[in-house]
């Protein structure tokens, strides 16, 4: 889909980059603030000058020639944490301003040949976007009485109907309190679902990428530390710095094989486990995610018996490392899958646990809730 | 209060010409605040300095050096008139000229704030939603500056239309083509027995400055409605 190698050097800080990225979906860039995140998106987005770069979208390199594109023609839709709407204009005016321009480019790019389109581009009209964002109500709105997160909605539209061959989301919820960021992640969402866009998130936020990335870039101080599958990614040891001791835990993939309607369990197949979680929207066939925490993982190396936990997954220890002074983090293979498990040196010492030995992991149906997402075109609007 | 006909001259005189200064000078003020504003010139600091000289000269100084200068053999004004037959000085274009630098600065400091408080963020959203540079410039900063430019404009307005020392020095004070009001009023208060001539001149100058000056704040206030602030 796309590869970007950049390198910018600025007042002892060096940005050096090299993505790439096979699959169309939403790409994380994840790390902490000031790693460097938002220098890069503006690098690929022609707002920054960089000492070195070289990107292509799609098969379209964005220098010529050693010479770069400018912004205005990159054809890359751009929503800031500040949603930067035009005061000037109302909601409609905001949303037709990229639509104008980018219809005016396609006939020139068409007659000069300079831009290949994209044939297979999705048709994006604001009869499509409109709906698909909420923003019907808004139209005639000024920009001043929009809350927040209507803010970033019509700032979502405005950069969809520009018709992006790579729509950049450069933090969009961090200006938002928890309720107004409910209130837009199920859009952006169903944008992933729903488009064919493929999209750079930048986020420090590690719940965002866990709701939204189909592919990672952990970065760190200008630099890449690794860059893979949501799963692969949550198991990296440098994870643990940049989240935070509490939020560390392996992210599982899942396939919901059914869905008890007396208890509203759903039945999930995680490697060679089944997990019961309540997913209110999941239905037979989705696609789940979710993150099982370390500190919520329970680890027994006898089968256990008359617990109220739901969930008990069968799997051999990977390997054991220091966590911190009194704790050691457990990687399990389940089967298909990895999961971590926080434990106490004491009873990683009590119970002997080792490399190779075969255990129990226990995990209570509740901690999962709020952890786990339905993903993919099959996602469901939960049943009422 | 009945004006006479040499008044109304004087005063639509001083109307015109102030008007003339400012359309002349705002284009090129807009530009001087952008440059100022958004590009780190070398200069700038210079440039800073240049434009604001008409605040702190004496405004004889100014008239004298526009006479240096568009003369009819000065460098620039022996070229206008040998090349397109413009002559500046006597003049009602050369009495513009004059108020139009004196004016100058205000206008450009009043812009310049405007400007400054244009978030250059929304000219980079511009961008990305495939805006170039002028484009930009017309359907976002501009509009965004409207403010700005409206006070700075009615503010140079009203401060033309009262210009003395530049214009009496570049263009002397020749009844009909450049003796505006306030020169008027001078001319009044030097003829024995031009009293009331020259009370009704002030208070035509006091009922004017005021007109204006509310005026500007009352386009202000509008406009920052529109743009809903």
């Amino acid at each position: 889909m796309f590869s970007i190698r950049a390198k910018k050097r600025r007042d002892g800080f060096v940005l050096d980059v090299d993505i790439e990225v096979s699959a169309p979906g939403v790409v994380a860039l994840f790390g902490r603030s000031g790693c460097g995140k938002t220098t890069l998106v503006n690098i690929i987005a022609g707002l920054l000058p960089a000492d070195e770069a070289h990107i292509v979208i799609d098969g379209w390199a964005l220098d010529k020639d050693g010479k770069s594109l400018l912004a205005e023609h990159r054809g890359i839709g751009y929503v800031f944490q500040d949603a930067r709407l035009f005061p000037h204009l109302d909601v409609m005016g905001n949303l037709r301003y990229g639509e104008k321009r980018a219809k005016a480019r396609s006939v020139q790019n068409n007659e000069n040949l300079r831009i290949n389109p994209r044939r297979d581009a999705p048709r994006i009209t604001l009869d499509v976007v409109a709906p698909l964002l909420g923003l019907e109500p808004l139209l005639s709105r000024r920009v001043h009485q929009l809350s927040g997160g209507e803010r970033q909605r019509v700032a979502l539209g405005r950069a969809l109907l520009t018709r992006p061959r790579l729509l950049i989301l450069d933090e969009p919820l961090a200006s938002l309190d928890a309720a107004r960021r409910e209130e837009v992640l199920p859009y952006l969402e169903k944008l992933r679902d729903e488009l064919a866009i493929p999209m750079i998130y930048v986020s420090h936020q590690f719940e965002e990428v866990l709701r939204l990335a189909t592919h990672v870039v952990l970065m760190d101080k200008g630099k890449v530390l690794s860059q893979g599958s949501l799963d692969e990614l949550s198991l990296h040891p440098e994870l643990r710095a940049i989240v935070g001791p509490e939020a560390v835990g392996a992210v599982v993939h899942g396939l919901v094989e059914s869905v008890d309607g007396g208890t509203g369990l759903a039945n999930i197949r995680v490697g060679a486990n089944v997990l019961r979680i309540h997913l209110r929207e999941a239905r037979a066939g989705a696609h789940i995610r979710a993150q099982l925490l370390a500190r919520d993982i329970i680890l027994a190396t006898t089968r256990p018996d008359n617990l109220s936990v739901r969930n008990i997954m069968t799997g051999t220890i990977a390997r054991i490392v220091p966590d911190d002074e009194d704790t050691e983090l457990v990687y399990v293979d389940i089967g298909g899958a990895s999961i971590l498990s926080r434990v106490t040196r004491a009873a990683s010492v009590a119970l002997d646990l080792r490399a190779g030995l075969q255990v129990w992991a226990l995990v209570k149906s509740v901690s999962i809730r709020g952890h786990a997402f339905v993903e993919g075109p099959a996602r469901q609007q939960p049943a009422i | 209060m009945m004006l006479t006909a040499a008044e109304v001259d004087a005063v639509r005189l001083s109307l015109s010409i102030a008007l003339r200064s400012v359309l002349f000078s705002l284009p090129l003020a807009i530009l001087v605040a952008w440059l100022l504003t958004r590009r780190q010139l070398r200069g700038g600091l210079l440039l800073d300095a240049f434009v604001h000289l008409p605040l702190v000269l004496p405004p004889v100084v100014v008239g004298y050096l526009l006479l240096l200068l568009f003369g009819m053999r000065g460098p620039i004004g022996g070229w206008l008139y040998a090349h397109f037959g413009i002559q500046l000085v006597f003049t009602s274009a050369g009495a513009a000229l004059a108020t139009a630098v004196m004016s100058f600065p205000l206008m450009v400091r009043a812009i310049r704030i405007s400007l400054e408080g244009v978030d250059a963020g929304l000219e980079d959203a511009a961008r990305t939603l495939g805006a170039g540079a002028w484009d930009r410039f017309f359907t976002v900063t501009l509009p965004l500056m409207l403010p700005g430019i409206l006070a700075g404009a009615v503010t140079a307005f009203s401060a033309g239309l009262g210009e003395f020392g530049a214009v009496i020095t570049f263009v002397s004070n020749i009844p009909g083509e450049t003796r505006t009001l306030p020169l008027a009023l001078y001319t009044a208060l030097q003829t024995p027995g031009g009293d009331a001539v020259a009370a009704r001149l002030a208070a035509v100058s006091f009922s004017l400055g005021l007109i204006g000056l509310i005026a500007a704040e009352f386009i202000a206030r509008r406009v920052r409605r529109m743009l809903g602030r």
